[in-house]
């Protein structure tokens, strides 16, 4: 029986996650320690151990050692890096999991273009195999296993939150509906928290004439692997949901209002499992929008108050969806002010990457929510402010209650639907 | 043969050779690695990211321009003043036209414009230098590496200047000593990012080119 050791599962896993991609990266970082002038955990704290590049030691020592061409005259001379060690990891932990939300805003002003977020994620595989992995994580890991929610969402609570919103609206909704055009996933915020949401679906497919369902089996939408860094969970996740899907027959998939979720069905999905899908994935906004310009789902009067746009990272600077929000923003909204930095430099939550499912990292989420905090309250007379992410959402009920802010949050799919057409 | 013809010949040509042949070996080395093939349903071309990528990094983006001006000023002088020197000092055009380019050669700097690129080149060595030991995040995370790169950049280009009116073989030997050592080390340390940085702008711009996403 093999006894590999933490710091060998972990090392191996650097390793077979650093392709020609990942060695131009730490090829090519000079030290200039720029990307910490864009990491909210840095800016909050002002502590030099959250600047990004620094996260990212012990996988760049790895490859120095074993790796990088030239690695071996390094050694030669006594010049490589000493191996990695547990200890090490350990000490790195929480500057892997609680100190990154791999919201990308390094990528930005990084003078090599590094894509540190994308490597954490990769770096976070090699934790991930170890063992290596915070307790919150874990848990949301075994709640999964269970239910395939990471909150333990049954599906006879999901049936109950669909009678419920079928009450509320009048429109009958589907379960296993097959050959829909859509096939509607969900996070467990959104199914436990922000029941509306569901409601509010019914409401724009009805009027846009579209045919949808959710599937009884794969209604959840988080990919708890993606976030661990865990491949093997993460992908028996999407095969969950490639799996329904297919076997309904539906035509699109509907990636929720959860930044995650949406990255990891639609960019990571396909290499997952390794093969494409039989059906097209969209996200909820880039289909409001697509409805919208066909005239579809007609905006009706614009709510007056005076609203902002949070942009989830993974929707926005990582998933390439900037004009749609902002699009139905401007449908909507009788008084849209944009935050200072808003679409592609916009500030981080500071809760994604599982960070928010960590109990270890709520101090540190907090004092980064202080960012967002200013940037709300440098909109004079701010009202509501939209979050197209039910995980960033809930980030910032929580962060506007400790600021003592009075602002509404509200989703995009209910802020379309409730300024529809009649 | 004098030690100055040793060092401007044999040893330079060795160095020289030594700095091609590993930084071949290395910037191979890193595309020979591949990238993971991504079967996800493309939204834009990989192959324009990758353009659009380098040149975008070029330029910093708006927000973080206050916070990053130092690096910024301090980054383009020297980055600009050493290329300007480099390409462009009278010694050097002639020492390129001679001993490589066999024969090709273009106007040189006059002696003003090579003081004025040089105190620019140092400005802004000067300034990166000091920020390594001065911003408690770069003194974190700056190794042996970066004080080589930075300590050789900065002597051979202080040995260039003293180099400058050719009146003393000596003068000239070391700073062409050091330019050989200097070459030597080039390809084994970050020094590399001259060629590397390519590399990392267009792997991400690639990425998110792919995606549709806006650089």
């Amino acid at each position: 029986m093999s006894t590999q050791t933490k710091a060998e599962i972990a090392t191996a896993k650097f390793l077979e996650f650093t392709d020609g991609e990942v060695a131009s990266y730490f090829e090519s970082c000079v030290h200039c320690g720029e990307c910490a002038q864009a990491c909210h955990f840095f800016l909050s704290t002002n502590d030099p151990k959250y600047t990004p590049t620094y996260k990212l030691m012990p996988m760049v020592k790895t490859y120095k050692r074993e790796k990088a061409p030239l690695a071996k005259i390094r050694k030669m001379f006594g010049l490589a890096p000493d191996p990695v060690t547990e200890e090490e990891l350990r000490e790195w932990e929480p500057l892997v999991y609680d100190s990154c939300t791999m919201c990308g805003r390094c990528t930005e002003v990084c003078p090599m273009g590094i894509d540190i977020a994308g490597t954490i994620r990769k770096m976070r595989e090699g934790y991930a195999a170890a063992g290596l992995v915070p307790e919150g994580l874990q848990r949301a890991e075994e709640y999964v296993e269970k239910t395939t929610s990471p909150m333990g969402v049954t599906l006879k609570a999901v049936e109950a939150q669909i009678k419920h919103q079928e009450k509320e609206t009048g429109i009958p909704i589907e379960i296993d509906k097959k050959g829909a055009d859509y096939m509607a996933m969900f996070s467990s915020l959104e199914i436990m928290a922000y029941t509306d949401t569901i409601g509010a679906y019914a409401k724009l497919f009805k009027k846009a004439g579209v045919t949808w369902t959710i599937s009884s089996a794969a209604y959840e939408a988080t990919n708890v692997g993606v976030q661990i860094g865990s491949g093997p969970l993460a992908k028996s996740i999407v095969k969950r949901v490639v799996d329904a899907a297919e076997e309904l027959g539906v035509k699109h998939v509907i990636a929720p209002e959860c930044g995650h979720a949406y990255g990891a069905i639609r960019w990571a999905g396909p290499n997952l499992i390794g093969r494409e899908f039989k059906f097209e994935v969209i996200h909820i906004v880039e289909l409001l929008d697509k409805l919208r310009r066909e005239g579809r789902i007609p905006a009706g009067t614009k709510d007056p108050r005076k609203m902002t746009l949070h942009d989830p990272c993974q929707l926005i600077r990582r998933g390439g969806l900037l004009k749609e929000p902002r699009r139905l923003m401007d449908d909507s909204c009788a008084d849209f002010v944009e935050m200072k930095g808003a679409g592609l430099t916009n500030l981080c939550c500071g809760g994604g990457g599982g960070v928010s499912a960590n109990p270890r990292a709520a101090e540190l989420q907090k004092a980064a929510f202080s960012l967002k905090a200013d940037q709300l309250k440098a909109i004079k007379d701010l009202e509501a402010v939209i979050v197209p992410c039910a995980n960033c959402r809930s980030v910032f009920e929580d962060g506007l209650d400790e600021y003592e802010l009075d602002y509404e949050v509200i989703g995009m799919g209910e802020l379309v639907a409730s300024t529809l057409a009649e | 043969m004098s030690f100055l013809e040793f060092v401007e010949g044999p040893l330079f040509y060795v160095a020289a050779t030594i700095f091609v042949v590993a930084a071949l070996w290395r910037l191979i080395g890193i595309i020979a690695m591949g990238r993971r093939k991504d079967i996800s349903p493309p939204k834009g071309s990989a192959t324009a990211g990758f353009f659009k990528g380098n040149l975008r990094h070029f330029f910093p983006r708006g927000i973080f321009t206050r916070r990053t001006a130092m690096h910024i000023f301090g980054g383009y002088a020297f980055h600009l003043g050493l290329f300007g020197l480099l390409l462009f000092a009278a010694p050097h055009v002639a020492f390129l036209s001679n001993r490589i380019l066999f024969g090709l050669s273009w106007p040189a700097l006059p002696r003003w414009g090579f003081i004025a690129v040089a105190e620019v080149a140092f400005a802004g060595l000067i300034i990166l230098w000091v920020r390594r030991f001065s911003d408690p995040v770069m003194r974190m995370i700056t190794d042996w590496d970066d004080r080589i790169g930075t300590w050789l950049t900065f002597f051979v280009m202080l040995s260039g200047c003293f180099a400058l009116q050719e009146s003393h073989d000596s003068l000239r030997a070391i700073h062409m000593l050091l330019v050989d050592i200097w070459l030597i080390y080039f390809p084994f340390g970050r020094l590399m990012h001259t060629f590397t940085f390519f590399l990392s702008r267009g792997n991400s711009g690639a990425t998110y080119g792919r995606k549709g996403m806006t650089l």
